[in-house]
């Protein structure tokens, strides 16, 4: 008699604490998150940002403005400036090294190198949407090599007449009439998402 | 009764065996013993040299391909980024590039170069069909309707692109280069002329008195030849190469009768470095174990030791069998005649129809001018001008300066490599690369004018004139 009394002793304790435990876990704070476009978006002011710096600081102001030094796609060739393209994708490349949290990279609708050129549905349909609707941006979902995806898709565009001389000029651009503020191509971000 | 004992027998007798036998090949594996009975196919001209040091690929146990492609990454990395690989890992790593990666994986080495594969081995030890760059540029003709209807066995075996250094093959290079002659005007090594920046170190006084100890003999011949050497010359004296770091002169103790490569590192670590990285010395690079110490003395640790012109698979002379490939092999101890060591340390081993055509060369013939003072310096062409050129680079006080790479597999595969580092010193574009694609050319070792042309150079020029630019 004893002895059942100290098992059911024994087993509601052991009940309380499991209801303790799961409710502790129930009422654990939740950990405060970001919502991938917010993430996206504020990836993408940086990037976009930093590219503009190069663009209108660096490179316009030395190659077009004071002539001082050249920008070239053979730049250690050419002892010349990345181009601002390039220095965009280098980062990109660099990210890649470091984290899978994200991914980046500029493509065109009229791209020089053709690899930039659009390759999923998405990608087609963000480069189109951001084309035809200026100052708006493009965003969905999209599953690639068996993964889901958060994509957004940014309008890049031609913010200093470096831009234009050298897209318009290109012996490869698919395209030659570009001008200071149209849509040359896009940013697209991914967050993988569960 | 009898049956069954008879069954358990048999069990025994092949299990026995069995276990044994798989417990020799672990520990033949792990620590060493009869490895080349372990190898499961001739190992590629590349590594054949290795495949005895087992854990210089296989670097963990039971870690798969991932351990091999970081081995690979250990050796190559560095001369990939050099090379400014066209095919990067990081350029397939985003996502976008799923589908592609589905039908070649090009983030691993290990996708196109698979050891112990004759049977598949090809060129550049790909062991992948030579259409492979199809898989992924298989629209090549939407963006240059000149490569429409090219099998894409051709992409690089025509002398037009490589799958990882384009350095001398990509339009723009090409294009800067339309129509130079086959021999430039004043053809001469680029770096001749070289001379260190204001504010670069002074060299230090010549050393003109032996600091050897008292105790050792030293032969009269021996501290001539030291006396006339670039050593001697730049303030180094015995105890630079004698004595380990920090070790006082005159200290017969601690004296080394034979420095190795460890002495010369000292002071010629990126010549080292890169000795260790070719033909010539790769045996020697760390880590290159044929034994590992086992439990109980079992198996004491033991280094695969420097090449040995007998195991090349290149042809060499019989007289050179034996002689183990170390620093002073080509460079002599002492003299350190530099003269010497670009053709004759070569032509003392090296029997193959290339090197033994050298002595019929024009560029052999130059070279001779040049010894004799009747060519201008650096007009010669001897077998380190092309194998081992000297590039400019930083040693390991940081000091800029023309440094000779001693790994000379750097510009030897593909040989388009070897065109921006040595060739166009003296040679135009278009020659080069025609005399580059032509192997019976190679072998008479440039003797006479190549009877290949690479159409590359003429599909640009084409394009030039599509533009309306000249030429």
């Amino acid at each position: 008699m004893r002895a059942t009394r100290m098992m059911m002793t024994a087993g509601a304790m052991a009940a309380l604490a499991l209801t303790i435990g799961c409710s502790a876990k129930e009422e654990a704070p939740v950990k405060a998150g970001i919502d991938p476009q917010t993430f996206a978006d504020s990836l993408f002011a940086v990037m976009s940002s930093d590219r503009a710096v190069y663009t209108q600081k660096v490179v316009n102001r030395l190659q077009n403005d004071e002539k001082v030094i050249k920008a070239s796609e053979h730049f250690e060739d050419d002892k010349a400036l990345p181009l601002p393209a390039q220095m965009f994708r280098f980062g990109a490349e660099m990210v890649a090294e470091k984290t899978d949290k994200f991914s980046y990279q500029l493509l065109s609708l009229w791209p020089i190198n053709k690899q930039n050129a659009p390759e999923t549905d998405v990608e087609k349909k963000g480069l189109e949407y951001i084309v035809a609707n200026p100052g708006k941006n493009f965003y969905a979902d999209e599953e690639l090599g068996g993964k889901k995806y958060f994509t957004a898709v940014y309008a890049d565009k031609a913010i200093a007449p470096a831009c234009v001389t050298c897209h318009n000029g290109h012996k490869d651009t698919p395209r030659k009439d570009f001008k200071i503020g149209d849509t040359m191509g896009g940013v697209v971000i991914r967050v993988p998402v569960s | 009764m009898a049956g069954k004992r008879k069954t358990r027998w048999l069990w025994a007798l092949w299990g026995v065996p069995t276990l044994l036998l798989l417990g020799f090949a672990a520990l033949t594996m792990a620590y060493g013993g009869p490895r080349h009975l372990l190898l499961i196919g001739k190992t590629s001209d590349a590594h054949h040299q290795i495949e005895l040091a087992c854990n210089a690929c296989h670097t963990r146990w039971f870690s798969g391909r991932a351990a091999i492609e970081t081995a690979c990454q250990s050796c190559h990395a560095e001369d990939l980024k050099a090379s400014k690989d066209n095919h990067p890992a990081k350029k397939f790593s985003d996502p976008r590039n799923a589908d592609r990666l589905t039908k070649l994986d090009a983030t691993k080495c290990l996708t196109c170069h698979i050891e112990h594969r004759p049977e598949v081995t090809g060129t550049m030890a790909v062991t992948l069909p030579a259409d492979f760059c199809g898989a992924c540029h298989a629209d090549i003709g939407k963006d240059r309707p000149s490569h429409t209807g090219l099998a894409f066995t051709s992409c690089s075996n025509a002398g037009c692109h490589n799958f990882h250094d384009n350095r001398a093959l990509y339009e723009d290079f090409l294009e800067k280069h339309l129509d130079e002659p086959a021999v430039k005007t004043a053809p001469r090594v680029s770096l001749i002329d070289w001379r260190p920046e204001e504010g670069a170190p002074a060299k230090p006084a010549a050393a003109q008195i032996s600091d050897a100890p008292a105790s050792i003999a030293t032969d009269a011949h021996v501290t001539a030849d030291w006396l006339a050497s670039g050593h001697a010359r730049g303030g180094v004296n015995c105890s630079g190469c004698h004595q380990p770091p920090g070790a006082r002169a005159g200290n017969a103790a601690s004296w080394i009768a034979k420095p190795g490569l460890a002495q010369c590192a000292t002071c010629h670590a990126a010549q080292a470095r890169g000795f260790t990285q070719g033909k010539h010395g790769m045996r020697l690079a760390d880590d290159m174990w044929t034994a590992r110490r086992a439990p109980f003395g079992l198996v004491a640790d033991r280094k695969l030791g420097p090449m040995q012109p007998e195991l090349a698979r290149l042809p060499m002379k019989p007289a050179a069998h034996g002689r183990a490939l170390v620093c002073t092999t080509c460079h002599q101890a002492h003299d350190f005649n530099t003269r010497k060591a670009k053709v004759e340390a070569c032509a003392s081993c090296h029997d193959d129809r290339h090197s033994k055509a050298y002595f019929a060369s024009s560029h052999y013939r130059q070279w001779r001018a040049e010894l004799a003072g009747t060519a201008p310096p650096g007009s010669g062409v001897n077998c380190a001008t092309c194998h081992m050129p000297r590039m400019l680079g930083r040693g390991e006080d940081g000091v800029e300066r023309p440094l000779v790479n001693h790994n000379q597999n750097d510009n030897l595969r593909p040989n388009e490599k070897m065109a921006r580092a040595v060739c166009m010193d003296c040679h135009g574009l278009g020659f080069t690369l025609d005399a580059l694609a032509d192997r019976p050319l190679i072998d008479r070792n440039f003797k006479g004018r190549p009877s290949v042309h690479v159409e590359s150079i003429d599909w640009v020029r084409r394009r030039v004139r599509q533009r309306g630019e000249a030429p």
